[in-house]
């Protein structure tokens, strides 16, 4: 494995490339994405049982520290934590201490000396969990859930096990992201997810004031017409419309918007007929996507967020065992070298 | 130099044993759960000979390993596949080779996640002897003691071979 001290692969892979933070798909092999995909497979096999628990994590301590709102992330991760074994602790720092003064600095410390092991962050700054990665104390993991418009690792994983479940694998596959792109760090996940597993083509969908300017570096084509871009779809990925994030007139209205680019019966009936419908969640219905749809046959959202516990208990153990292999080379070096 | 142990011979030996246990003990229909990678080779072969038409169960104890905290988690786990309840049921837990118990006492923990079965039998190919935790099997095809240097390697699944390598091969 080489590290690359430009990739942030530094960071988040030990030296023989297992992962030790999840902050960025950037930089991710193909084989290391497909045994997160793998791992997660047996993890949904966990979830299935009358204890739907494992001893993976158990005596640790994970610390979800959400600098903004989410409830489905927040609750997946907390899920995933607790059927690890581990102990959680759910930090709202909206309500915390940052609000009497505490700086993000101030705030981790105080963590790490409640001896935590992970902490899962959320924040509206892109790359404030590579700032923690990197000042964090040696052996704590931590875990990108959501920074800036920058990343949205784990999302992005739970729906490319989703779509393999579904299609079976990557190759061949014709895959849209429709909507808000501008504003969305799941688009650029997905994008990096979907190009490094091998899909076929991967068409972004939007008006262009919803899209980022460099879109295309991203590699995806784009498309302003949906009809033409749903032709043989084998997945469709709607991307939730933020408007608390929407400065100034991006779009005429919400009605124009769900005419031009809303999923309905209709612009569905154009891709390919075992074509599945995603959404990473909360879904406005008749602003991006059709009721019927949302809740149609082709509809794979609920799977996502099932599928969503178990690509996070894939990444947390999986992040956690780099972290403690690591220290354990570390100590048997030392021994080592006192030996000598 | 690799020598070759008759797999057929152990197989024989591990088909009468589980049979007079079975017998001694009055169990009329028990189902058999295969430690993944070479417990389930067994197990397979165990089944046709035991005439248990019931499909095995497949365990994989990645999650259940008492060495995560030192090597972290096996990239390679695969999910474990259990096609049946194992609510009070007569389980025959097999494995290719035990030596230190440690794979046996994960799979134990893990079963349990599923449900509390009636009884569980332990069956391996092969014992090593070397015994770190208080488990022994019930029935085992051979007890074997190995030099320092030699290690006992399956390969499966079809045909199964048991080679004793020495260091290095």
């Amino acid at each position: 494995m080489t590290a690359n001290a430009a990739s942030p692969n530094h960071l988040q892979l030990t030296r023989d490339g297992q992962l030790r933070h999840f902050l960025t798909l950037d930089g991710l092999s193909r084989d290391l994405l497909t045994d997160i995909l793998d791992t997660a497979d047996s993890f949904i096999e966990v979830g299935e049982r009358s204890i739907k628990k494992v001893p993976l994590l158990r005596g640790r301590t994970v610390v979800n520290l959400f600098f903004e709102s989410s409830t489905r992330t927040r609750s997946t991760f907390e899920l995933a934590a607790k059927r690890l074994s581990a102990d959680v602790l759910n930090l709202d720092i909206n309500t915390s201490a940052t609000s009497k003064g505490e700086s993000l600095s101030d705030t981790l410390l105080n963590l790490e000396a409640m001896a935590s092991d992970m902490f899962v962050v959320r924040h509206a700054q892109s790359g404030a969990p590579h700032f923690i990665a990197e000042s964090v104390t040696p052996g704590v993991a931590i875990i990108n859930a959501g920074d800036g418009r920058h990343a949205h690792p784990t999302q992005a994983m739970l729906d490319m096990l989703t779509i393999r479940q579904h299609k079976g694998a990557f190759e061949g596959l014709k895959v849209a992201i429709v909507g808000d792109v501008l504003h969305s760090r799941v688009a650029r996940s997905q994008i990096r997810a979907l190009n490094e597993l091998g899909a076929e083509q991967i068409r972004v969908i939007a008006p262009g004031t919803l899209l980022p300017s460099d879109v295309e570096s991203l590699g995806c084509t784009v498309e302003y017409d949906m009809a033409r871009g749903m032709k043989d779809l084998d997945v469709v990925i709607m991307l939730r419309l933020q408007k608390e994030r929407m400065e100034g007139a991006l779009l005429p209205s919400e009605r124009e918007f769900y005419r031009l680019y809303g999923l309905s019966q209709d612009k569905l009936a154009l891709a390919h007929p075992e074509c599945i419908v995603m959404h990473p969640g909360p879904i406005n219905r008749g602003v991006e996507i059709e009721s019927s749809v949302a809740d149609g046959p082709q509809s794979v959202i609920l799977n996502q967020v099932t599928n969503g516990i178990a690509i996070r208990m894939a990444v947390m153990s999986m992040a956690m065992g780099g972290q403690v292999a690591e220290r354990q080379q570390k100590l048997t070096e030392l021994t080592e070298r006192g030996q000598a | 130099m690799s020598a070759l142990l008759d797999v057929d011979q152990l197989m024989d030996k591990l088909e009468a044993g589980l049979r007079r246990l079975l017998t001694e003990r009055g169990i009329e229909s028990p189902v058999l759960i295969g430690i993944r990678t070479g417990g389930v080779w067994v197990a397979d072969i165990l089944g046709k000979r035991l005439g248990i038409e019931e499909p095995f169960g497949k365990l994989d104890i990645s999650f259940y390993r008492d060495d995560f905290s030192r090597i972290g988690l096996n990239p390679k786990v695969t999910p474990s596949s259990l096609p049946f309840d194992t609510e009070d049921r007569d389980i025959i837990l097999v494995d290719d080779v035990i030596m230190s118990g440690r794979t046996i006492r994960a799979a134990m923990n893990e079963l349990f996640d599923y449900g509390r079965p009636a009884s569980i039998i332990l069956a391996t190919l092969i014992d090593l002897g070397a015994r770190e935790l208080p488990i022994q099997p019930d029935v085992a095809g051979q007890a074997l003691t190995l030099e320092a240097q030699q290690r006992v390697k399956l390969r499966g699944p079809d045909p199964l071979r048991i080679e004793i390598q020495a260091a290095g091969q």
